[in-house]
């Protein structure tokens, strides 16, 4: 996580509390309060233009999995976005990503699963070339993701910590787009849930950057924070221009780092076939 | 973006485990029988039914199957019930069919509404059975659920979190005085701390939550786990089962093949989903639903069965 960022995350903190203090009679009002220091917090001194076009965020308006909730973000390509951020209002930790697409990327599609703390505003937020933001919002309901408890199957997330899988989800045309998941072992714990055997609670113990590169070039950059879920999986486009490895290099805040290789040419590929 | 039941803001916060809740009517006194009769379903097995309904003020959370087992020398308690008041009405309803004391009270898992009543033995200071791992599941998860709990049958109302006083391993016996009740802990399955019990006399068997008649299973360990387990409870040779939820008393064989066929639906539909590239969110609209008609409360709890096994399933 950038110093910025962290600070940013403090700085929503504080805001967290005014905007608790203030306590506006009207939950509509409350909401777009929290947004306003949100955006003074992450985007200071920028101004967020409506996004509807430009990017586009899906959620499920009920969560099925509050610690597992689907963000899907698209973005049109009428802008070339470089950078987009996902933001939920009501988490302890708000800024929930920040994703910087390199050369060799393909923007146009972003899913990811994070943990959602309570009813929420989630917001969807584009930066093209230029530095202009663009920003939609999704109400999402959910309760509990990142203080319930984990799952039962996490001790495998801490066994096998680093394990990596890549898949293709279409076809491979050189030059071309093609969509591949990405999906990492990693127990994300976000210091919220209790420890079985002491009854403290876990220490924080998150992935922080998911570098990834194909051919040396950049695809996208990561830089997440505890809302992410137990076992992340990302769906992202890239273009490969020649056939190469694409390579990811994820560090956590133990200062664990874990590098995998994938050759393209020999990935899984899933299509949808149903 | 997909379309889901609608469903209260105390229901979301179960996600999707053993406990919801309904609106709330008014008590009356059919209420109170229906959470308190019991049927003898072999000699000195006792069984209250629960209410195929989500946790609510007006059910007490008495929602799973629960009762006792009579020996020559004591009582056992197969699991105590959902809330403090559930686990009281079933020690008032055990003063009044035997003098003999209450010496063990199983804890077959972690929900709620199959151990919360465990606080209403406490004066009886029984032995508090349960599996190896259930101080860790509920440690990690016990105030989660009474303060859920609470928020639905009303502040101080979900009883203590009681500590199992004897953890099962692998197998155990328990004597209630020329009656032996045999314990068996088993691997993940529908939780990682299930608990099984056969009583040897009359061949019944308490499979708890391992089987769902009727209600909707809920998948809260591992799809594969359970599958396995459903083949260990069948070379039993159970002459009945208990379920968790549902009738009192099952055929063991007719009823785990309707819960196998949808464990198995799930296995198979969720597997296809991944194999095809479906997003985990894409999966719960498309996973299984041949299986909708045949199970009360598959809304509210289906969705969720989905999420887990495809976690589980696309990591193989
Ligand atoms: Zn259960």
């Amino acid at each position: 996580m950038g110093v910025r960022i962290a600070a940013a995350l403090m700085l929503a903190s504080i805001a967290s509390t005014q905007a608790i203090a203030q306590a506006p009679a009207n939950e509509e009002a409350k909401a777009e309060q929290r947004w306003s220091e949100l955006q003074r917090a992450i985007f200071p001194d920028r101004t967020l233009n409506n996004g509807q076009g430009i990017i586009e965020l899906e959620a499920p308006a009920r969560a099925l999995d509050a610690a597992l909730v689907p963000l899907s973000v698209t973005t049109s390509g009428t802008k070339p976005v470089r950078k987009i951020y996902l933001v939920i209002d009501n988490n302890p930790g708000p800024l929930a990503g920040r994703f910087t697409f390199g050369e060799a990327a393909d923007p146009s599609i972003l899913k990811v699963r994070m943990r959602v703390n309570t009813y929420t505003n989630i917001h969807a937020v584009a930066e093209d070339a230029e530095g202009q933001l663009y920003s939609v919002q999704e109400f999402v309901k959910a309760s509990g993701g990142c203080s319930a408890p984990a799952g039962s199957n996490d001790p495998k997330a801490l066994e096998e910590m680093g394990q990596m899988r890549f898949k293709l989800l279409s076809n491979v045309t050189l030059g071309q787009p093609v969509q591949a998941q990405l999906m990492i072992r990693h127990p994300n714990f976000n210091g919220m849930q209790m420890d079985q055997v002491t009854r403290l609670y876990t220490p924080a113990h998150f992935i922080k950057t998911i570098d990834i590169t194909y051919a040396g070039q950049s695809v996208m950059q990561v830089e997440s924070d505890i809302a992410l879920s137990t076992d992340p999986v990302i769906t992202f486009g890239f273009v490969p221009r020649q056939n190469d490895t694409l390579k990811v290099v994820v560090s956590d805040s133990k200062g664990n780092r874990f590098e995998r290789s994938f050759d393209v040419a020999a990935a899984e590929q899933v299509s949808e076939a149903m | 973006m997909r379309t889901v039941p609608a469903v209260s803001r105390r229901q979301a916060l179960f996600g999707g485990l053993c406990l919801c809740c309904v609106s709330a009517l008014a008590r009356s006194a059919t209420d109170e029988r229906r959470l308190l009769e019991t049927e003898e379903i072999a000699t000195g097995i006792h069984i209250r039914r629960g209410v195929h309904e989500t946790a609510s003020a007006d059910n007490d959370d008495a929602i799973a199957n629960v009762g006792f087992v009579i020996g020559r020398e004591c009582v056992a308690v197969t699991d105590a019930g959902g809330s403090l008041k559930d686990g009281e009405r079933l020690r008032e309803h055990i003063r009044s069919i035997t003098p003999l004391p209450v010496r063990y009270v199983l804890m077959s898992h972690v929900h709620p509404d199959h151990i919360f009543g465990a606080g209403a033995f406490l004066a009886d200071k029984p032995t508090f059975v349960g599996h190896a791992a259930l101080p860790n599941a509920l440690a990690q998860r016990g105030e989660y659920y009474r303060d859920r709990l609470e928020e639905i049958i009303g502040k101080g109302s979900a009883g203590p979190i009681v500590e199992p006083t004897m953890l099962v391993a692998q197998r155990a016996q328990l004597d209630l005085g020329q009656r032996v009740l045999e314990l068996r802990a088993h691997p993940i399955a529908h939780t990682d701390n299930d608990l099984s019990a056969f009583d040897v006399q009359t061949k019944t068997l308490f499979a708890s939550d391992l089987l769902f008649v009727q209600r909707v299973p809920s998948l809260d360990g591992s799809l594969k786990g359970w599958l396995n387990e459903l083949k260990v409870l069948a070379s039993m040779g159970a002459a009945r089962a208990v379920p968790g939820h549902g009738p009192a008393s099952v055929d063991f064989a007719s009823a785990s093949a309707k819960l196998h066929t949808y464990l198995n639906a799930l296995l198979r539909e969720t597997r296809q989903a991944i194999a095809a590239g479906k997003d985990i969110d894409a999966a719960p609209d498309m996973v299984a639903l041949s299986e909708r008609e045949k199970w009360t409360l598959f809304d509210e709890y289906h969705g969720h069965n989905v999420i887990q096994a495809f976690k589980e399933l696309e990591w193989e």
